[in-house]
This record gives structure tokens, sequence and C-alpha cells, in this order.
């Protein structure tokens, strides 16, 4: 006997029967949901590694927010290397009457060292220069958003430029993430002319080398020790480390979205293979009473298995493939650059998966089909053999438990991960099967119809509990980012009062502090108050030397390497709370003497990543210049609240002597726009920031972040909805036994399909409701431990969820029973 | 139809009328269309040609919902492997075919019914945690509870030990007396037959006597 032919004969007969449907669309969409996301994170990835050479456009960087001293530019030049200055910062760029702010990149020739700019001055070609005196390249954000073409003219502080060319692609925009302010290229000579450079501008000096291999790592050796606190070298392999950790937290994230619809996937497999197994039973011990070894009964469907994952496989990689693309022409920035193909590991990856689901989940029930007893043929009573129900559902999770592993990277991320989806699954289910009882023992109050359907489903109570929580997850996913998120932004701007400021202004000199103010009080606006910034480094807490190698939090290392910016003031600002010790007493005739002059007030939450507590004395670096002071005071800030807040603000004496420069927070309301473009054109210097402008960016980035999760998410709903599809299937030989046995009661078809859709549209309530609950719940628990604002959930998600899940599931489960209210009783009965 | 699109024919020139309050029972060997006879009587199935007339009325001038409804509101059913609803309770069960007519007292009249099988005590229980005699006596409950004017019985006793069928036979000849229904029952067993007042015997889908 060929035994695989016989095999791929039995397969196409059984096609019909839709187990292997099932399957099939399980496996297509785990591996497809897997696959997405592989296949996603792999092209950023590659695009990382292959462009990071012109990433940081150098071999090696030195950054610092001071100039560089000279001799580090000499000793890369000793060793023969190239090198090239630049200086970035955040300005205004004025075109007629318009203001945006924009980040301004000053360079020196022969920028980049490595990687090219391609820009558009009329055709589009690689820069082989850098801007000549007097004009910039600016790129295509800048252009659109102040309404100006190639050959206008802009204003960057005092100087006038021409805009001569348009930037097409930038050295470190081919990974397509980038600042929200649109980059403007200068040249370096260009900068002093600006009258920009002013103490209290936040300029980031950067010097760029490249050259042989070996002399720019023997010029990073020699350099490493010599650095300055504050001074940093970047290698290519530092390139852009804040995309790499959003890359790896959006990949954990949107890889725990393709778990869950792997775990649903593994439990349609699960009920598909079930009834594969006792449809087969027959054919089994006829072929066992014919003469069929166990191995071969085995190998006959193994072939059967092993052919649907290949296709399965196959499908699922071209889906994910499909998705990803999908995805990257959703988000804005990756539309334009072109990211590199993906390599074909993320593939094999997800098929491997794929392999293993099938192995976990339909594995074991197939291997009963070699157990069964010939003697079936005589006594159908025998039944299915008996598995070993712990041991079929063991080999499942400790499958889900390797894909978590696998997938996360990490032996905790990945349990806490799988335990924490379990555990809820469990709950979810717990609830839905007390619940699905609860419905069944009170039935018969209810009409004969929803009685007969309620005992339906209690009689499956385990089944239909799955059904319950693996719909319930996909809605829920869903609400999440629907309706709860929307909620969240609601909650989030609904804090802010009407009138919260809605624009900042930096870097306010101190001789321009009356012309400011005299500025709001021709304008009518009120005049706000002028807060001083003193820019210094934390290095010592309580005498003990500080570094960023003190921290092992990436944050607080973060903190201490660059600038703090220091306040002082007589009284604590009103928006700010004390926590714990006294402000100072202020009494202007007597002043403070001794101790009482050195004083510091900390927020409370930089303390704590610091360490530092109340009485700790606090030692800073301003412009070269030390000066100690205790801790007396602790203050809990409004991040949120759009008023200026400051980390450290220290007694006046202590600060006042320092250079310093001035910021405020005010509000402009939509028809006073005007006056914030004017507020530039007079002080070319000032920094103004639309912080409404800003929040519709980040809004814009949840929007990308909420459709790229929302596509993923969509395979949950899908998978949920293959569960539902399996259990279907599971319960169709009983249903339409029932639907014979009421028809020859007198049941016409009208009652039968009432019968059902009842009984479909209580698990699809139960689903909804469960999608809402806990939908709300998650926005709860993002609201207060996350976001940290009062979530009010709106009364809408319970009847959208509810009649949502009702509506799906109705429809799903009509199409799926449609026929059987149409069946003649008596073949059935017969039987 | 057979499988090669060849006719098979499986009943002919079966004629015959049964009258109001009558029993009769078909008898006749396995395959010999027994089953199938009781099928198209009750419009369980449709002929390819011929009719039946229930109470006056030609079943296959009806459509399906309208046989079903005529069979709610004429006609009782046993079967041989008693066919209950297995996610309904034994009373639900027998309020099942009330509920399909629209009754309001369909609880008071099926506890009344499952207590002329004596099995009040075991109304709450699941078909499951019947014995095969009670599962059969909640059926011949099901099946008194409407007040047919007809009842179709296939094999009866035919999943049942001797003793327990003997006792079912018992109670169903006994309602059907009680109720004055009209009787159709397909059994093999001759001394079962006997205790009807008419015979039918089937050989090859031909009435031969």
């Amino acid at each position: 006997m060929n035994l695989l032919r016989l095999s791929l004969n039995l397969l196409r007969r059984d096609w019909r029967a839709g187990e292997w449907r099932v399957l099939l669309l399980a496996l297509v969409l785990a591996v497809g949901s897997l696959a997405t996301v592989g296949l996603f994170a792999d092209r950023v990835r590659l695009a990382l590694q292959q462009e990071a050479t012109s990433l940081i456009g150098a071999d090696l960087r030195i950054v610092s927010a001071r100039p560089l001293p000279p001799a580090y530019r000499e000793m890369a030049e000793a060793r023969g290397l190239r090198t090239v200055e630049s200086r970035a910062f955040l300005s205004m760029v004025a075109h007629r009457e318009e203001t945006l702010l924009s980040e301004i990149q000053a360079v020196g020739a022969g920028y980049p060292l490595r990687g090219r700019i391609e820009i558009d001055d009329g055709s589009a070609h690689v820069a082989q220069d850098i801007p000549s005196h007097g004009t910039v390249w600016v790129d295509g954000r800048l252009l659109r958003r102040l309404d100006m073409r190639v050959g206008d003219e802009v204003g960057i502080g005092t100087q006038r430029f021409t805009v001569a060319a348009r930037i097409v692609r930038d050295i470190d925009r081919a990974v397509g993430f980038y600042s929200f302010a649109p980059r403007v290229l200068m040249n370096g000579d260009d900068l002093a002319a600006t009258g920009l450079l002013q103490e209290g501008s936040r300029i980031t000096y950067r010097l760029l080398v490249a050259g042989e291999a070996r002399q720019v790592e023997a010029l990073h050796d020699e350099l490493e020790p010599k650095l300055a606190n504050g001074e940093k070298l970047e290698g290519v392999r530092d390139a852009r480390p804040e995309i790499r950790s959003a890359l790896e937290r959006a990949e954990n994230f949107l890889g725990l979205a393709a778990l869950t619809a792997a775990i649903l996937a593994g439990a349609a497999m699960a009920l598909a293979s079930r009834r594969f197994v006792l449809r087969h039973l027959d054919t089994c011990a006829m072929l066992r009473c014919l003469g069929a070894e166990q191995g071969q009964v085995l190998r006959l469907f193994l072939y059967q298995f092993l052919l649907l994952g290949a296709v399965a496989v196959l499908l699922g990689c071209l889906l994910g493939y499909a998705t990803q693309a999908v995805l990257v022409g959703f988000i804005e920035s990756m539309r334009d650059t072109e990211l590199p193909q993906p390599s074909v590991l993320p593939a094999i990856k997800s098929a491997a998966s794929g392999f293993a689901l099938l192995f976990g989940f339909a594995f074991l029930p197939l291997l009963q089909l070699r157990k069964v007893s010939p003697l079936r043929v005589l006594r159908r009573e025998l039944g299915a053999p008996q598995a070993n129900a712990l041991l079929a559902w063991g080999l499942g999770v400790l499958v889900l438990a390797g894909l978590f592993l696998w997938h996360s990277g990490s032996v905790k991320l990945g349990f806490t991960m799988l335990g924490g989806l379990l555990a809820g699954l469990l709950c979810f289910g717990l609830l839905a099967w007390l619940l699905l009882h609860g419905l069944a023992r009170y039935s018969l109050r209810f009409h004969a119809q929803a009685r007969h359907a309620f005992n339906n489903l209690a009689r499956h109570g385990r089944d239909s509990a799955l059904q319950v929580v693996a719909l319930g997850l996909g809605g829920m996913a869903l609400l999440l980012l629907t309706l709860v998120r929307g909620d969240l932004l609601q909650s989030w701007q609904g804090k802010l009062p009407p009138g919260t400021p809605n624009r900042f202004i930096v870097n306010i000199q101190p001789d321009q502090q009356q012309a400011v103010q005299d500025f709001f009080a021709r304008q009518s606006v009120p005049q706000p108050q002028l807060l001083p910034m003193v820019r210094g480094r934390l290095v010592a807490i309580s005498a003990a030397p500080i570094s960023g190698d003190s921290y092992a939090d990436p944050r607080a290392r973060e903190l201490v390497e660059r600038e703090f910016n220091l306040s002082y003031a007589e009284q604590m600002p009103e928006w700010n709370e004390l926590v714990s010790g006294s402000w100072w007493v202020s009494s202007p005739d007597k002043g403070r003497a001794g101790e009482e002059v050195a004083q510091l007030s900390v927020e409370e939450g930089i303390a704590e990543r610091l360490g530092i507590r109340l009485g700790d004395e606090l030692t800073y670096d301003v412009a070269g210049s030390r000066f100690s002071a205790r801790v007396t005071s602790l203050r809990k800030v409004q991040w949120d609240s759009m008023r200026v807040n400051f980390f450290v603000i220290a007694t006046p004496e202590l600060l006042k002597d320092y250079p310093a420069s001035y910021l405020t927070s005010f509000y402009l309301s939509p028809d006073q726009v005007k006056i914030g473009d004017q507020l530039v054109r007079e002080f070319p210097n000032l920094l103004v920031i639309d912080t409404g402008a800003m929040i519709d960016q980040v809004r814009g980035i949840m929007e990308q972040i909420a459709q790229t999760a929302g596509v993923i998410f969509l395979f949950t709903l899908l998978s949920g909805l293959a569960v539902l599809y399996a259990a279907l299937l599971a319960t169709q030989d009983e249903r339409i036994n029932e639907a014979a046995i009421l028809r020859t009661l007198g049941a016409d078809s009208r009652y039968l399909r009432r019968l059902h859709l009842s009984e479909f549209a209580a698990l699809g309530l139960l689903s909804g409701l469960l999608a809402s609950a806990g939908a709300v719940l998650l926005g709860w628990v993002l609201a207060r431990f996350v976001l940290e604002i009062p979530y009010q959930a709106s009364v809408v998600i319970w009847p959208i969820g509810g009649l949502g899940g009702m509506g799906v599931v109705m429809l799903a489960g009509w199409l799926g029973t449609r026929r059987l209210a149409v069946l003649p009783p008596l073949a059935i009965l017969r039987e | 139809m057979d499988g090669k699109g060849q006719p098979l024919t499986i009943l002919q020139q079966a004629s015959f009328a049964v009258e109001a309050g009558e029993s009769l029972a078909i008898l006749g060997a396995s395959g010999s269309g027994k089953s199938t006879l009781l099928g198209l009587l009750a419009g369980l199935d449709v002929p390819s040609s011929g009719s039946v007339l229930l109470d006056g009325k030609d079943l296959f001038a009806l459509d399906e919902d309208g046989r079903a409804r005529l069979r709610g509101a004429m006609a009782g059913f046993v079967f041989q492997s008693f066919q209950l609803l297995p996610a309904l309770k034994a009373l639900e069960n027998v309020m099942l075919p009330l509920e399909l007519q629209g009754s309001s007292d369909a609880r008071e009249r099926a506890e009344e019914s499952l207590h002329q099988v004596g099995l009040s005590a075991r109304a709450h229980h699941l078909p499951k945690h019947l014995s095969g005699g009670e599962q059969q006596r909640v059926a011949l409950a099901r099946a008194f509870v409407t007040r047919p004017k007809i009842l179709f019985a296939d094999e009866p006793t035919g999943n049942l030990d001797a003793a327990t069928g003997a006792q079912v036979i018992a109670l169903m000849l006994e309602l059907n007396r009680a109720q004055g229904t009209t009787l159709i029952l397909v059994t093999h067993d001759e001394a079962l037959a006997r205790r009807c007042g008419r015979q039918l015997r089937l050989e090859a889908g031909r009435v031969v006597q």
C-alpha cells in the first residue's frame, strides 16, 4: 500500500469536513502575526546596521554640550584622520509672518565624513559640498509648514538666508525616525552672525572623525580617559541608542500581541484536532482490522499534518510579509525612506514557531489514533482511547512557554508575560464559565428558546468559556485601541483648565527682560513671570563624587551626564507642592546668613531616582566654578501643568551672580497666534515653543502606534473567530441531531434559527461585555499608574462592546449553522 | 437514488388507511423499508411519488416547516434511541413540544405527564443521569404531553432489556388507550406486534400482508 498516496487521498476527501480548514486558518494566522512583527522589526534593525556609519556621519563622534577643546581635533589630525565640526541647536525660523521651531545644524566644510546628503536644488543629486555662505538647505517639512519654495528667504536669529535646496535625504534619516523639529543645514561660518550663540542656548557640539579603522580605534582609546564630564564618544555601534531601545520595546510589545494570537490559534487547533480524532476512530479501527500496524496508522495522518503545516507556514509567511509592508506604509516617516528588505531569518523563526504550535496542540490527539482498538469495529461504544488531558494541555503550555522565551529573548520577561497572560485568561475563563452556568441555573425564568440556548452553552461549559475568552480578548484589544485610547486622550487634555499656557519662551537674555515684558504690555497680554535659569552639572552628593557610571538606571545616567536647569526664587512656585522639609524663610530686611544662604529644593521624583535625601549636600559645577548647598525641601511638581518647572530651585543669594537666561510660559488664544510670530521677529534669539502643536505631534505619533498595534491585534481577533469556528465544528454533529429532534417535535426553521441565534447572542454579549470590562480595567491601570491622570471611561464602551460582540458572533454563528435549519430530520435520526 | 445515479426503490405500492383510534404494527426484516415507511407517514421524509393524508391533510403539499407545525399539533414520537435533548433536564424535555405550540401552562402539564410515567422524582435530572428505561419513559411523557391524535413509535424497546422493554410497552399501550390515540408502531417483535389491533408486513419494500 502506498501510504503517502492513501494519506493524500484521505486528506482530499476530508477537506470539506472543516477541521482542516480550522487548522490551516489558525496556523496561518499565528505564523502571519509572528512573521509580521518579526519582518517589520528586522527591516528597521537592518537599516540601523547597514547605515550605521552614515547615521552618525563619521566613524567616531565626540559630543558635548560645551565647546570642545581644540586639542581633540589636533590629536585626530595627528593620526592622519579627517575631521569636521558641527553645532546643532533649536531655533525659530521665520518666513514672512510665520515662524517655526527648527533644528539648526551648522557644519564645517567636508560634512558629512561618511554617508551622503541628497538635495534638490532644481534637480535631485548628492550634495558635493556644504551650503555656501548666506544659504541654507532645509527639509521638506519646513517648506510645507511655512509655505515656501527653494529660492525664498528665511530669517534665523538676526540674519537672513536664501533657501538654496531642499534636503531629500539626510544622513541620519535612513531609518525613518526623526526628531519633531524640521531640519536646517547651514554653513558653520554663518553661525556667529545670527547672534544665537548666547548664554543659555542649548548647543550640541560635535567633532566628527573618519579615516583608517586602526587609527580611529587608537584615537578612541587615547581620548577615552581624557574626556571631561559631559563629553561623550559615539562609535557606529552606539548610533541612535534611543531608536534601538524604542525598537526593542516596540518589538516586545508587538511580539506579545502576536503571541496572543498564537495562543488563541493553539486553542482553535486543539479543538479541531480533537474533532478530527473523533471522526477518524472508525477509519482507524477498520484499518487496524485490515492489518495496518500502529506505526502505519500514525504515519497515514502524520503526512497529512506535515503537508498542512508546510502549506500553512508558507501562507502565513506570505501574509506576514504583506502585512508588514502595509505597516511601513502606515508610519508616515517610514513611507518616504527606503528600508532594506527583511532577511529570511524572521520568516524561518515564525515558520518554526508554527510547526511548534502544530506539534504542541495537534500532535498528542493524533497520537491517540494509533491506539484505537480494532475491536471498535464490533463494539462502537468502546469510544476514543483516553488521552491524558493534563498531558495534552501541558504539552501545549510547554510549547507556548518555549515560544514566549524564544520571542522575548529573556527568561524573566518571557515567563512574566506568559504567566500574566495565562493567569488573566484563566480568570477570564472562570468568570465566563460561572456566568454561563448562572444563566443556565436560572434558565426556567426565560423563554423556551433562550432557556434551551443557555442550557446548550452551559453543557459545553469549558468550550463555551474558551470561546468567550478568545473572542473577549480580541475585542478587548480593539476597544483598548479605539474607545479607551480616545478616553485617555480626552482625560489628559481635559485635565488642563482653559487658559493653560500653550507657549513657552526659552532663551530670554538678562538685558531683554524689560523689553519682553514691555512687548507683552503693548500686546495687552498678561505679563508672564520670567524665571531665571542657570545650567550646571551635579558632580557630588554629600561630598561623594558622582558621574554617569554611578547609576545603572539609564535615565539617571542621562540626567547626571547632561546639565541640569537650575533656578532660584524667593517664593515656591504656587503650582508646586511641598512634600517634606520646609521652604526657606524670606525676610528681605534682615536677609539670610551663613548656612541659610545655601539651600536647595529638589523635585521628589528626581531625588528618588538619583538617591538624594533631605539634608544631603549637593555640589554643582556651573561654567567651571563649583558651589555646594544643602537640600532643605522636596517638592512635588505637576509636569503636565504646562508651567515652567525646575528639578532644583536654589536660594537667590546662591545663584544670582551666575550667568543666567530666563524663560516663561503664557497663554495665547487662537486669534492671538500672530503675537508669537511677532515676538520672534522682535527678539530673533528667543525660542517660542508651541505646546499645542507638540501635543498634536504626540497625538499623531500615538495614532500611528495605535494603528500599528491595531493591525497586530486584528490577528488576535481573527484567531478568536477561528476558536469560535473550531468550537462550532466540534458541536456540529450534536447540533444536527438536536435540530432533527426539534423538527420531529414540530419546531419550524424559524424556531431553529432563533434558537441558534439566541445561543450566539448570549455568547457574543458575554464576550463583548468581558472585552469592555477588560478594556476599562486596563485603561484605568494605564491612567492611574502610567499616565497618572483621572480616568473616566465613556459609558458607550459597554453597549458598543456588548452589541458589537453580539453582532459579530451572531453573524459568524449564523454563517456556520444556517444549513442546519433546513436539513430533513429522518436521515439523521436513523443513524 | 443510489450512488451511481440509478433509481433505488425502497418502498413501492404501499397503500393503506389507518382509522382514528386504531393501532397498527409495521413488521418486517431489517432493510425491508419499515422505518422509511414510518418516516414518510410522519412527514419526516419526502417520497419521490405518492401521498400521505394525515387527518385529511396532504402532508407533501406542505413545505418542511408546514409539516413540522402539523407534527407539533397532531403527532407524538417514540424512538429506539430515545432522542432526548442532552442539554435539557427531563422536565424541560417534556415541556419542549408544549412550548413549541406556545402553550402557557407547559410546566404544569409536563409535570403531570412525568407523574403519569412515574418519574416526578427525576424531573430535574439530565438525560445522561437517567437509565435507558427512564429515558424512554421521559420520551413517552414527551410524546403524550401534547395529547397527540397519532403516535409514531420506532422500535421503542430496541435498546432496552426484555423486562424494562415490557414495562415501557405496557405504559405506552395504557397511555394510548387512555387518550384514545392512533398508534403506528414499527417493530420486528412478533409478540409485541400481536398486541396491536392490526399488523402490516413489509418485504423488500412491498406490503405483503
